[in-house]
């Protein structure tokens, strides 16, 4: 597993790219900043990649990590990608259904889920 | 009946993020310490780093001339905070609902759902630039 930063690490898996988040908080600009550069690498010139992104570690998020989700989205619509995210705990699953992001994204209960979906 | 306060204080700070996360963690400290539940705490730090942001930026337009008054008090039966910046105001009631459908997709927008849909009590004052929060204490 790559550590791309203290903040996320990366995985090879099947043919999935899985970013497992490291922080617990994702709170304002400067976490958003770290991981958005972190990210967005990943997806630029990685037509086709299909992105599992995995919050087993994230205990709380603020409405700007949204906001990152969904220009993460847009990115991979962009490379004709796919993006997943899985292991969301309730308190923060909540967040997602106030917003109605859950039916937005494509969400696993697990990793392992996650990667046999695609 | 009016409960005495057991923790009031009222803050200035300065426009800055820093400052914002320091006071937030002091908030949260206290009402830690003072027994408010886990998924209460959760809510009154969501609504606190979404209230505060929306102070920061929109409110002082991360102007870091301005200030930000934070004046909070837990009693027996709930937290109140009201937070102040020194920007025009805004017309609440006009910010477009982030779960219709053509907002969905926005990357922004979502912020006051979210303090309405945790805080038992949200009220801004005439003008827009202040608001008071309430969260209830679980019986």
């Amino acid at each position: 597993m790559d550590r791309v930063n203290p903040e996320i690490s990366i995985e090879r898996l099947k043919n999935a790219t899985v970013a497992l988040i490291n922080e617990e908080k994702i709170l304002q600009e400067h976490d958003i900043q770290v991981l958005e550069s972190s990210i967005m690498p990943l997806i630029e010139n990685s037509h086709g990649i299909n992105l599992i992104m995995n919050f087993s570690n994230v205990k709380f998020l603020t409405s700007s990590a949204l906001g990152l989700l969904i220009r993460i989205s847009k990115k991979i619509y962009e490379v004709e990608g796919t993006l997943l995210l899985c292991c969301i705990n309730p308190k923060i699953y909540q967040i997602f259904e106030i917003t109605r992001l859950n039916e937005v994204f494509a969400i696993f209960e697990s990793q392992e889920l996650a990667i046999e979906s695609l | 009946m009016v409960l005495k306060a057991k923790v009031q204080r009222s803050i200035e700070i300065k426009n800055d993020a820093l400052e914002l996360g320091r006071v937030c963690r002091q908030i949260l400290q206290d009402v830690t310490s003072d027994g408010f539940s886990e998924e209460e705490v959760f809510a009154i730090h969501l609504a606190l780093e979404e209230v505060l942001v929306n102070a920061l930026k929109h409110g002082n337009k991360n102007n870091s001339d301005k200030k930000i008054n934070i004046e909070y008090n837990i009693t027996k039966n709930k937290f109140e905070i009201t937070v102040t910046d020194e920007g025009d105001g805004f017309e609440p009631e006009h910010v477009p609902d982030p779960r219709n459908d053509e907002n969905l997709c926005k990357t922004s927008g979502r912020g006051m759902l979210l303090i309405r849909s945790y805080m038992d009590k949200v009220e801004y004052n005439e003008k827009g630039n202040s608001v008071l929060l309430v969260k209830n204490r679980a019986k």
